[in-house]
């Protein structure tokens, strides 16, 4: 079992649903995001997402977009994520994913990147424009070493496809709460919730919720329906415009998600 | 590709294979080939340029005198036709140049479909005509200015609205490129032009040619061209955009300066950093201005069937008027780098040798731009 299926394991215990914030690593700059990620863990998040830029985020809306060029402009990559990571390892325990676009690890070589990945304190990747259709040789080398692989389902999925993802899935099921980008507007209807459901039932995982999740008001409805909330955009987006406001967001998020 | 799309690609494949299997589809799209697109495009003997270089004989496949001006139309009624047959309200597409915009909304006028075009502001601002084409054609253009503003942006965006609407709309990708089954789909569309170039040839010639030569930015006019032709003892080139040079690193010449990568649902070569990022391109033709290339293209090199090369932008700009001067045909700045190669290549083959340009579009959309680089106010 590797560390992500135990936060899910261990909450489920308690009754509690992980609250899964996302941010950008290198935006504006890797200090600021060791910051960003302590304050994450004492506020209470289960584990991180940590965004790898990449010059052309096709599942993402302009708020990480942006971000990923302001990161990119701080001449952060892949390799200097891993070593921050590695770093960070000293001053944080919390589980952390990186989430970055198939060619970046496809140049890094898939087994260095496990490797390395592995050898960092990384817990796991999400790949959103990676099916699992493709990934045989990463789930290969993924699994043995404990290393999460995260994929993706959508509202468009159909039930071959739900069954296909739960396989190479470990850790969680990222379900994309509508057809869309990040950062797109979130739709909390009667289908959503039966997806949701579906989907645990079909797969017997973890199923966390994100794109679209912005409000702590929203993350209390997804967090009734599911096993997660992850927050993207609307954290990004408040850490540069904002950053004073962080914090309390933060706790807002964590109060709303599973309140004590 | 993202997971919101895999059903919607899958669902295209089965209603392609079941379409081009359909004789009341393919009669439908024969007829309008021949009564809209006016095809077959006529096989030109290039008299005047044949003598001026004094060596092989040069032929021109007319691609330029297909409706709306380039090969694009090929592709775009014929997918047209498909999102029609899948019952979808509305098309999209990514374009450069803007052949593939006006194309496909021309498509979308055909069939009654909404039309919305993706294009990078530096190419909005490099191809005004086509742009004015696209909304007379009743298509919104959506102005992409992030990345680099070009075509691969244009993609992206193109790619994020149809993760967004994928249930009623259908994405028309302009190139052979982009996930499976697009490549083989637009291949087709496409191949239409090496069939007639084959038949043309032999009424012309009773043989076949020594070269074929087309230009090749994501690789579908040449993909067109080539196809019929890969059994036969016929030597083919693609000629990519070197733009200010190799060395500048200014071009986008994915053979000469790429790797091999993952991009836009595609494994192909790619021009690309050391950390996988994709790197800006330039070329004078927006066309050619793409990072990477269809994956039938690196398959056929490395096997040795086609030989890729490139075009500076300035060979590419005195093709553009040697080729009006001498025929009385201005071709598009992306043909224009298919009849560079041919002015180097021409002059060292005997004369009893045969080449056939793809003379993949007509040069209308380029002559403000070309007027500009010579700093000529119109």
């Amino acid at each position: 079992m590797n560390r992500i299926e135990k936060v899910f394991k261990e909450l489920k215990r308690k009754n509690k649903k992980a609250f899964i914030p996302y941010i950008m690593a290198g935006d504006p700059s890797l200090e600021r995001t060791r910051d960003t990620v302590l304050i994450l863990e004492k506020c209470g998040a289960d584990i991180v997402e940590l965004g790898v830029p990449f010059t052309d985020p096709l599942a993402d809306g302009p708020t990480i977009q942006r971000a990923a060029e302001r990161a990119l402009n701080a001449g952060v990559t892949l390799r200097r994520v891993m070593a921050f990571v590695k770093e960070l390892r000293t001053d944080s325990a919390i589980p952390i994913l990186l989430m970055t676009y198939y060619n970046p690890v496809f140049k890094y070589g898939e087994k260095e990147f496990v490797n390395d990945a592995v050898q960092a304190g990384v817990d796991g990747v999400i790949i959103p424009d990676l099916p699992p259709d493709e990934a045989g040789g990463l789930l290969r080398l993924s699994h043995p070493a404990g290393f999460a692989t995260i994929f993706l389902l959508a509202p468009t999925s159909t039930e071959d496809r739900i069954r296909k993802v739960g396989r190479a899935s470990r850790g969680y099921i990222y379900y994309v709460s509508m057809t869309g980008i990040t950062g797109s507007r979130l739709s909390l209807d009667d289908s959503f919730s039966e997806s949701v459901r579906a989907i645990r039932r079909t797969t017997g995982k973890p199923v966390a919720v994100g794109f679209g999740v912005s409000t702590p008001e929203e993350a209390r409805v997804v967090a009734e329906v599911s096993d997660g909330v992850i927050v993207g955009s609307a954290i990004v987006k408040r850490l540069h415009d904002s950053p004073e406001n962080l914090e309390s967001f933060i706790l807002d998020l964590r109060r709303a998600i599973s309140p004590e | 590709m993202p997971e919101t799309l895999m059903p919607a690609l899958a669902e295209l494949e089965v209603i392609y294979r079941e379409a081009r299997a359909d004789r009341e589809f393919q009669e439908r799209l024969t007829q309008l080939q021949r009564t809209y697109i006016g095809r077959p495009t006529p096989l030109y003997f290039a008299e005047r340029l044949t003598e001026s270089l004094g060596g092989a004989k040069i032929y021109l496949k007319r691609e330029d005198l297909a409706h709306t001006g380039a090969h694009k139309i090929n592709n775009a009624i014929g997918q047209a036709l498909l999102a029609k047959r899948m019952g979808k309200k509305r098309l999209i597409a990514e374009t450069g140049a803007g052949q593939h915009g006006v194309a496909t909304a021309t498509g979308a006028a055909l069939v009654g479909l909404e039309c919305e075009i993706y294009m990078g502001s530096e190419d909005i601002q490099r191809q005004a005509l086509n742009v004015f084409r696209m909304k007379l054609l009743g298509a919104t253009v959506s102005e992409v200015s992030v990345g680099s503003k070009t075509l691969k942006d244009a993609i992206n965006e193109a790619l994020r609205d149809w993760t967004t609407n994928v249930r009623t709309t259908h994405y028309v990708m302009g190139t052979v490129f982009g996930p499976h089954p697009f490549p083989m789909m637009v291949r087709d569309f496409q191949s239409v032009i090496g069939k007639e170039t084959r038949r043309q040839i032999l009424d012309a010639e009773g043989r076949l040619p020594d070269y074929l030569v087309a230009c090749v930015g994501g690789g579908s006019n040449a993909m067109g061209l080539f196809y019929a032709f890969l059994n036969d003892d016929v030597k083919m080139i693609g000629v990519e955009a070197g733009g200010k040079g190799i060395d500048s690193g200014k071009h986008a010449a994915r053979f000469a300066g790429g790797s091999l990568g993952v991009f836009q649902g595609t494994k192909s070569y790619l021009l690309q950093d050391e950390d996988g990022n994709v790197l800006g391109t330039h070329s004078v033709s927006a066309g050619l201005d793409y990072a990477s290339i269809g994956p039938e293209h690196p398959y056929l090199r490395d096997m040795g069937r086609v030989q890729y090369t490139y075009a500076t932008d300035d060979e590419a700009l005195s093709a553009f008027e040697h080729l009006s001067r001498m025929e009385g045909i201005t071709p598009a700045l992306e043909s224009a780098h298919a009849i560079a190669e041919t002015l180097k290549r021409a002059p060292r083959l005997p004369g009893d040798s045969i080449i056939v340009i793809n003379l993949s579009g007509r040069g209308d959309k380029d002559v403000q731009q070309v007027a500009r680089l010579k700093g000529i106010e119109l």
